[in-house]
């Protein structure tokens, strides 16, 4: 054999390549990293995949659909249950929204006792996002050091509304009315209970703790970077096209916070700022909200110093009519925009009411932002999201 | 007929060794673990401690129902987690407790071990093709690119080793180990392979083992908020806890390997050779230990590395580092 010939073989022999067709795989609806019942329906090429299809609807529960045969008050007990992790946060746009069609205003104290609220349901939120954004990397240790601070949170929301996620603590015109503040007549025993604010500046301090480390823990490892940095960017143009709101957007370079700019709560008295960051990568997304959870300790801080005292409850007629009128009323959920596009034909019960939530437009980019990653990649990118199965089906 | 019953009695002997060992890591696991994560772990089990927790863990895996899906090959998919099982308990043949006291003397023990503890991956690939599962089938591949990538460093790193200690029996190694290296006031100074020399090659072997292991942050095969469960996703009863202590075993099995090629094995310094008889073993058991101590602290500390990130960082950094230190180990064993 001539050594031309042997050339031309060992050409030959390079040239064939291994069959290697595409697989289909389906993730999920069960499956521990989709976060409750998403379905993917991903074709891979090894581990690498080429194009993915989310499937939702296993989670629907009709809230748009009960919300017409329910009263205004009844439905504040629907909407924190969309996105279970920031209940609250779900509850104001929509009494926000109620109130404007009824043109009465909360008084001051409610107004401030509901920033106060929301941004606790955001901590909450984010710290959800933080013990388990690294479990889905394999790191077992934050859940645990996170959930216990989490408590604290929660068990401030417990004192306050008596619910630990479903606050259900909004009432049109104000916040509900509470027990024992002093003495036993009914006008003063409307305020908060004793020691609300002692013990949240507390855990507010606590906060801060675990935010540190956080820090020490999670994203200063090499690993965690590893896994993080570069991974699954979403430029700026892309996130605008698919609608993204909230931490997502903000980790794309768009510092949009309808904190802001919608001028809902008085957030406008308060000092705090926007948190963007250029990358658009899982990290960049992973250090919005651990940059947040620092805000909104610095926002319940300065809320608790300028609180006003006060009724928690404007009048509003005992039965509750809503006039002739449509009104779209959104605020910033932890997870992002959160709005309700209320239409009211008067009456106990709206006519319509479309919920435009967060997660749902969240997701929507899962197709583009997963296409040609690898299949480790899909659960850092997907948990990078931080959405609510509920929140996405409705 | 003598011999049979002396291959019994040490069979047993192992047996019952390696599964203690087994049994207790799991225990150590679950409770250290749990402490690291602020909660209390095995508590009720046994009445203190939570001691009986792996025990009763075996004892639920026993009476459960031996499942295997519908289109799995059935004889495949039964026989591999003896396979597994197998290659993990066989390292445990050639570990040297004391000079005297190991259950085959083996000339070719480190080629031995080598050899036998990448069987374990043929186990898993034949249970990842078996299981008729894609999430398996991903898990059984992962795990053989991981073999492939790590097994050449963890053999260049024991290479560097047989060249410093010339003899490739364990037994040898440990007393190469033992060696007097200079005398201080009449007393011989001996130290153990990682402080003359071989830091590079402990490191490299530690870091090969945890990926051959396939735990944090190497676990991709099992990865399971990726895969479910890997390769063990369709296994359930008997056959999961098979793999279960055969995972365990090897981490033990590893660990006194690394004990005995680099920490000194069942030498202790500064003691007279007539007390080893007692002490060595012990002396070992606190090595190893430390050792599975040290793995377990990792998984409870670390998230999981990718793949691909797993096989660069073999192939362009372990490799070269471990080829190296062969080099420099081989120049100083000529020149000194």
């Amino acid at each position: 054999m001539t050594s031309r010939e042997l050339m031309h073989r060992s050409e030959v022999a390079v040239s064939v390549e291994l069959e290697t067709p595409n697989m289909t795989l389906n993730i999920g609806p069960q499956h521990p990293s989709t976060h409750g019942v998403l379905r993917l329906i991903a074709t891979v090429d090894g581990e690498r995949i080429t194009s993915l299809e989310p499937v939702i609807g296993y989670m629907h529960r009709g809230y748009e659909k009960l919300a017409e045969v329910r009263t205004y008050a009844q439905i504040t007990t629907l909407v924190n249950r969309i996105d279970w992790v920031s209940g609250f946060a779900n509850e104001v746009p929509f009494i926000l929204g109620v109130e404007r069609l009824m043109k009465v205003e909360a008084p001051e104290r409610a107004q401030w006792i509901r920033l106060i609220l929301s941004e606790l349901f955001r901590i909450s939120s984010h710290l959800v996002f933080m013990s388990s954004y690294p479990l889905e990397l394999g790191a077992t240790t934050p859940l645990m050091y996170v959930l216990r601070e989490r408590e604290y949170i929660l068990e401030l929301i417990e004192g306050l509304t008596g619910g630990r996620f479903h606050p259900n603590f909004n009432r049109v015109g104000g916040i509900k009315p509470n027990y024992g503040g002093g003495s036993q007549s009914k006008k003063q025993s409307m305020d908060l209970p004793a020691g609300f604010f002692k013990s949240t500046i507390e855990a507010m301090d606590r906060m801060n703790k675990i935010c540190d480390d956080i820090d020490i823990l999670v994203t200063g490892n090499e690993l965690f970077k590893a896994r993080t940095v570069d991974i699954g960017v979403i430029p700026a143009e892309k996130a605008l096209e698919f609608g993204l709101s909230g931490p997502n957007l903000r980790a794309s370079g768009i510092a949009y916070d309808l904190r802001k700019i919608e001028n809902y709560l008085p957030y406008d008295q308060l000092d705090f700022n926007v948190i963007s960051r250029p990358g658009g990568d899982c990290f960049d997304r992973y250090m919005v909200r651990l940059e947040e959870i620092r805000e909104s300790v610095k926002i319940v801080r300065q809320a608790i110093d300028i609180i006003p005292s006060g009724p928690l409850q404007a009048k509003v007629p005992r039965i509750l009519k809503v006039p002739r009128g449509q009104v779209y009323s959104r605020a910033e959920n932890p997870k992002g925009e959160f709005g309700y596009y209320i239409v009211s034909e008067g009456g106990k019960m709206p006519y319509r009411l479309k919920i435009r939530s967060t997660s749902f437009s969240n997701l929507s980019i899962l197709s583009w932002v997963l296409k040609d990653q690898l299949i480790p990649d899909l659960v850092a990118i997907m948990g990078s999201l931080d959405f609510v199965l509920g929140d996405v089906d409705r | 007929m003598n011999f049979l019953l002396f291959l019994g009695v040490k069979v047993a002997l192992l047996l019952a060794i390696v599964l203690t060992a087994a049994l207790v890591t799991i225990y150590v696991e679950l409770k250290a673990g749990s402490h690291m994560q602020t909660r209390i772990g095995p508590y009720y089990a046994g009445g203190k401690w939570g001691w009986a927790q792996p025990l009763a863990d075996g004892a639920k895996f026993l009476q459960k129902e031996d499942l295997a899906p519908a289109k799995a090959d059935r004889t495949v998919f039964g026989f591999a987690p003896y396979v597994v099982m197998m290659s993990s308990l066989a390292i445990f043949a050639v570990i040297p407790l004391h000079g005297s006291f190991v259950a085959t003397r083996l000339d070719l023990g480190v080629f031995f071990i080598l050899a036998i503890s990448s069987l374990s991956v043929l186990g898993v690939l034949m249970a990842g093709w078996s299981s008729a599962n894609k999430y398996s089938l991903i898990g059984g591949l992962r795990a053989a690119a991981q073999l492939i990538a790590y097994e050449l460093p963890l053999v260049l790193a024991v290479v560097a080793v047989v060249i410093q200690a010339g003899t490739m029996s364990l037994v040898g190694i440990v007393e190469a180990q033992q060696a007097t290296l200079f005398t201080i006031n009449g007393i011989a100074i001996s130290l153990p392979y990682i402080l003359t020399g071989q830091v590079v090659g402990f490191i490299i072997f530690m870091v090969a083992s945890i990926a051959e292991l396939s735990r944090i942050p190497f676990d991709m095969p099992i990865a399971e908020s990726e895969l479910t469960m890997g390769y063990l996703t369709e296994y359930s009863g008997i056959r999961f806890s098979m793999f279960f202590l055969g995972e365990y075993a090897s981490m033990v099995g590893l660990s006194a390997i690394a004990a005995t090629l680099y920490l000194g094995g069942y030498g202790v310094p500064f003691l007279p050779q007539s007390m080893e008889a007692f002490a060595g073993p012990a002396v070992l058991l606190l090595k190893v230990s430390a050792l599975v101590f040290f793995i377990i602290w990792i998984r409870w500390t670390w998230p999981r590395l990718r793949e691909d990130q797993l096989q660069s960082m073999a192939w362009r950094w372990l490799i070269p580092i471990s080829l190296l230190n062969i080099a420099v180990i081989g120049v100083f064993k000529v020149v000194l």
